[in-house]
């Protein structure tokens, strides 16, 4: 069974919840804790929400020096499967793996809704399992959720096929073109805004379309 | 700045005078202080007394009225009685849920502070029950928020609501614990004084409760989170103005400041401590910080204890010995560990980034004993400050206006023709209106286990995964009805909660209870306190339900004038599996409509009468908990027996409100023949209690109308599910697309735009 790792930084809130996903998925859970640099020879990595270091910084800014951080920016760059959602996407954009940043909601309020989401490439390690233009529903929940980036970077995002998954319906913070999730060029580091660690289970969720991007990764690990 | 004042001065200058009615003591208590102690007390021991014998702390106007809800324990069924693990006296109760697991839950006020500063006051609400969850051995996992602001369109809740909620999600979302509901009602007798309550709800293995006291000759004192500084003192200021300079330092102001982050690691600090087994005791530290939870640990163990005070860190390194006691700075708590231990607590506390300070030891006799330095400014028996407060027994006069008001004419009831505009009207009213604005802002779900959430009747949440074991929880109270009658008003709260937590299918098992009132030396205010207590005792003992513990709040009125007195009532219910949990809104169309309990003629207080008319008078619906009981069984076996599509609870707005509200939640419309008899309107807005409109797939209709009849619970079929509009024939029709746009556009017009731009 692939083993798939959940870093816990201090202040991470949805790591029980990724572990969860990762076992509805099929693969074993690995809770890594951020002071070990050791990841434990995991297949892949989650990295989860929440408020590591409270955000009192920039999100996800104290959270890129952590030691599991050097070990997963290391292995990335030899094609480990990284999934960074919300806080875990502000980790992966302040530690380098993903451009543009996460700044505060355009509106300034925290949000948490049931989102619609199209998926925009399936040439990614976790996103292989969909089609292209699906449109799929997953629980947005942040405060500082508005994707920006030059027009530069932007245009390259678009233009390599990098833009993972776009709002629909309503774009619930000002990210730049409506972009909710990016990939690396390698297609293996993906990060995204929304929760799809919270779309598992028809009893607490708003359906189970998140287990797409835990079932497709588990499709790239089984096949490697 | 003069000298500390220790207890050796202080038997040797018995004359000195000292500002303790500026303090709040009263003569006779000062006087009680001397004969405890049999001298005057230092500074820092006047400023002990000063807090504990507070209202706040000491409950000394409530204690004799809350007794019955302890001695209410006695008369419950057994089975009932066996479930508390922990009763009331501890920081909060706990109830056994089966499968080895418990739960506790408590509610609050954070009224003062949440006017004065908003965002931090409400923000500190949730860390302070939270801490009160965490200090019983529990995990938090889901907290909720009651509360009550000034007219919605008045220029100042526009100051205080924004700032409230940002606060509640600013603390709570960074604490990871899912807002499951709560209630945001708009009143202008809480225009200047806003009810800011915080619920919060923690489980735990049953063999890991922890308790407060302080045992073990030679055990250690630790102090576990943030540092101590001069936030959140309040009566304090006036001991600091007497012995400091006209130019001394500024005082800071009494409001604290929130620290989620910081709250974050002290729960998973404490939980790893508690489940390595490495506490004896423990108690977090909230209103009167150390004072407090140094005199509640000794106490509660009997043991003496002995304090170093100058070995509490400190923000500020020029805080008198008064002021370290008398801090409220957040995120703190004091465990009581062995010698043996105090290593591995120190490497947990470490682990998690936590300070950690051994500040004092568990000693031989009864004296708590703290020193600052080399000098000791306290010697007093614990006991003195935690449990012998003084005891009042308040005069207490009925409200003079109270015949007047109840005697009031109902205002006429519009005609047949007028009742499309006016439910149109009714939907949009700020207190039924929807709560997206105010709700988008906090994090449901995190924890992933969320099963319902606002608007639900109910939050339910589940424990286990395995089994599906799980809790629901709604609070209720309406400050109008307890205007118009206390003793039936708490009754309808508690009714109404107990309810809500039956429609979504729970057992109803446990209550909590948030006692807002205005001043207690006020006799018409304290009467009021004396009926709603009485109300919510018999009804608690009719119902068979603990109260398991509490909170009371006085003294909010503004200019003089109290607020609508408002007990707000929390119950919580017991799901075996909440996979069997029934929704509120209708699920699909060709599904039997049916109405449950008996509609009257019951328009005083309501919100009909207040929303149209700003008319306050008449007497509340009757109270019927017999009939809420059967109720409550028929919605909960309907809902094990899978009988049941939805169920939503009638109650403020009636039966309209609850037509509208289960159509819009998924967008499935009925068509509705009301029962020949009382009029229309009537029954759309009249507020019967001991009623709820479900929906049942015609497979089921039969067998469900039979279990309500053999039960003797009024039943009759008013209509079936069907299209996009709420058609009421004969009366009005209305597409659901315009009720929605009347239900949600309230608060966004008054408070801001709905987050997020349309994609084209």
């Amino acid at each position: 069974m692939p083993r798939i790792g959940v870093v816990t930084f201090p202040g991470s809130l949805d790591d029980r919840d990724a572990q969860r996903a990762v076992r509805l998925a099929g693969a074993e859970p690995v809770a890594l804790w951020h002071g070990e640099a050791d990841l434990q020879g995991v297949d892949a990595v989650v990295l989860p929400g929440g408020f590591s270091y409270g955000d009192y910084l920039r999100a996800g800014a104290i959270a890129r020096f952590a030691p599991a951080m050097s070990s997963v920016v290391e292995q990335a760059g030899r094609g480990l499967p990284v999934l960074g959602i919300c806080n875990g996407f502000q980790v992966l954009c302040e530690s380098g793996l993903l451009p543009g940043a996460l700044t505060r909601n355009a509106h300034l309020h925290f949000l948490n809704r049931d989102q619609g989401l199209s998926i925009e490439s399936t040439a990614t390690a976790w996103t292989g399992g969909f089609t292209p233009g699906q449109q799929v529903v997953v629980p947005v929940k942040n405060g500082e959720g508005r994707y920006v980036a030059s027009e530069q970077v932007l245009d390259e995002l678009e233009q390599s096929g990098r833009v993972v998954a776009r709002y629909t319906g309503s774009n619930p913070n000002g990210s730049s073109r409506n972009i909710a999730g990016i990939a690396n060029a390698a297609g293996n580091v993906v990060g995204i805004m929304p929760h799809p660690e919270h779309a598992v289970e028809d009893l607490t969720g708003p359906g189970t379309d998140g287990l797409g991007f835990f079932t497709s990764v588990l499709q790239v690990l089984v096949t490697a | 700045m003069t000298a500390v004042d220790t207890v050796e001065t202080a038997a040797s200058t018995g004359d000195r005078p000292q500002p303790y009615a500026d303090l709040g003591l009263k003569d006779d208590e000062y006087a009680a202080i001397h004969e405890v102690l049999g001298r005057r007390p230092t500074q820092t021991e006047l400023a002990m007394y000063s807090i504990m014998w507070s209202e706040h702390c000491s409950y000394k106007s409530s204690k004799v009225h809350l007794r019955q809800f302890a001695d209410l324990a006695a008369d419950l069924p057994q089975a009932q009685r066996e479930r508390m693990l922990v009763g009331m006296g501890e920081n909060a109760g706990v109830v056994d849920v089966g499968e080895g697991l418990a739960v506790t839950f408590k509610v609050e006020s954070h009224n003062h502070p949440s006017y004065v500063e908003p965002y931090q006051g409400a923000a500190t609400g949730i860390g302070g029950i939270v801490r009160d969850i965490l200090t019983m051995g529990a995990r938090p996992v889901l907290v909720m928020d009651p509360l009550r602001f000034g007219d919605a369109d008045h220029p100042d809740t526009r100051r205080v609501l924004p700032g409230i909620v940002a606060g509640i999600g600013g603390y709570g979302n960074c604490l990871g614990l899912p807002n499951i509901g709560g209630e945001v009602v708009f009143d202008p007798s809480y225009q200047g004084n806003p009810l800011v309550n915080a619920l919060c709800l923690g489980v735990m293995p049953v063999d890991r409760i922890q308790l407060s006291a302080a045992r073990g000759i030679g055990n250690v004192v630790v102090l576990l989170g943030a540092k101590t500084g001069r936030d959140g003192i309040g009566g304090v200021s006036v001991l600091a103005s007497a012995t400091f300079d006209a130019d001394g330092p500024a005082r800071r102001p009494s409001v604290q400041v929130g620290d989620p982050f910081t709250e974050k690691l002290l729960i998973e600090a404490c939980l790893e401590l508690y489940d390595a087994k490495l506490v004896e005791g423990i108690q977090d530290l909230g209103g009167a910080g150390l004072t407090c939870a140094l005199t509640e640990t000794s106490a509660a163990g009997r043991s003496g204890m002995r304090a170093h005070l100058e070995r509490v860190p400190l923000r500020e390194a020029s805080m008198e010995p008064h002021e370290v006691l008398a801090s409220e700075s957040q995120e703190r708590m004091l465990a009581i560990v062995t010698p043996a231990n105090l290593p591995a607590v120190l490497a947990i506390a470490a682990k998690w980034g936590v300070i950690a300070t051994a500040i004092g030891e568990v000693t031989d006799g009864d004296r708590l004993v703290i020193s600052w330095h080399d000098e000791v400014v306290v010697d007093v028996p614990p006991g003195s400050l935690a449990d012998d407060g003084p005891v009042y027994e308040r005069p207490m006069a009925r409200p003079a206006d109270l015949d007047a008001l109840q005697g009031a004419a109902t205002p006429e009831h519009p005609a047949l023709a007028e009742l499309r505009d006016l439910l149109l009207r009714m939907v949009a009213s700020p207190n039924l209106c929807s709560r997206r604005w105010v709700v988008e802002q906090y994090d449901r779900i995190v924890l992933g286990d969320t099963v319902l959430a606002w608007p639900e009747d109910a939050g339910v949440v589940r424990l286990s995964e395995e089994s599906g074991l799980g809790v629901a929880l709604a609070t209720d109270g309406n400050g109008r009805y307890t205007r118009l009658d206390p003793y039936v008003g708490a009754q309808l709260a508690l009714a109404e909660a107990y309810r809500n937590v039956a429609a979504t299918g729970a057992v109803p098992i446990a209550v909590t209870n948030c006692l807002n009132f205005g001043s207690p030396e006020e006799p018409e205010v304290m009467w009021q306190f004396a009926e709603a207590t009485r109300g919510l005792a018999d009804g608690c003992r009719q119902l068979g339900t603990p109260v398991t513990g509490g909170n009371v709040s006085f003294y909010n009125s503004t200019a003089g004038t109290a607020i609508n007195p408002t007990p707000v009532i929390g119950v919580l219910g017991l799901f075996d599996d909440v996979a069997r949990r029934t929704p509120m809104g209708f699920q699909d169309e060709g599904e039997s409509v049916l109405l449950l309990g008996d509609t009257r003629e019951e328009l005083g207080g309501s919100e009909w009468a207040w929303a149209e008319h700003r008319h306050l008078g008449g007497t509340p619906p009757a109270v019927d908990l017999a009939r809420e009981q059967v109720l409550a069984e028929v919605l909960v076996a309907g809902s094990r027996d899978g009988m049941l599509s939805s169920a939503h609870d009638l109650s403020d707005g009636g039966l309209a409100q609850a037509l509208v509200e289960s159509s819009l939640a998924k967008g499935v419309g009925a068509r509705i023949v009301l029962p020949a008899g009382l009029t229309p309107f009537v029954q759309l807005f009249s507020e019967s209690a001991g009623r709820a409109v479900v929906s049942v797939p015609r497979s089921e209709e039969l067998r469900f109308t039979e279990m309500c009849s053999a039960r003797g619970l009024p039943i009759v079929r008013i209509g079936v599910t069907d299209g996009t509009v709420l058609d009421l024939q004969d009366v009005l029709q209305v597409p659901l697309a315009e009720l929605r746009e009347a239900h949600e556009a309230t608060l966004p017009a008054l408070f801001g735009p709905l987050a997020g731009t349309p994609i084209p």
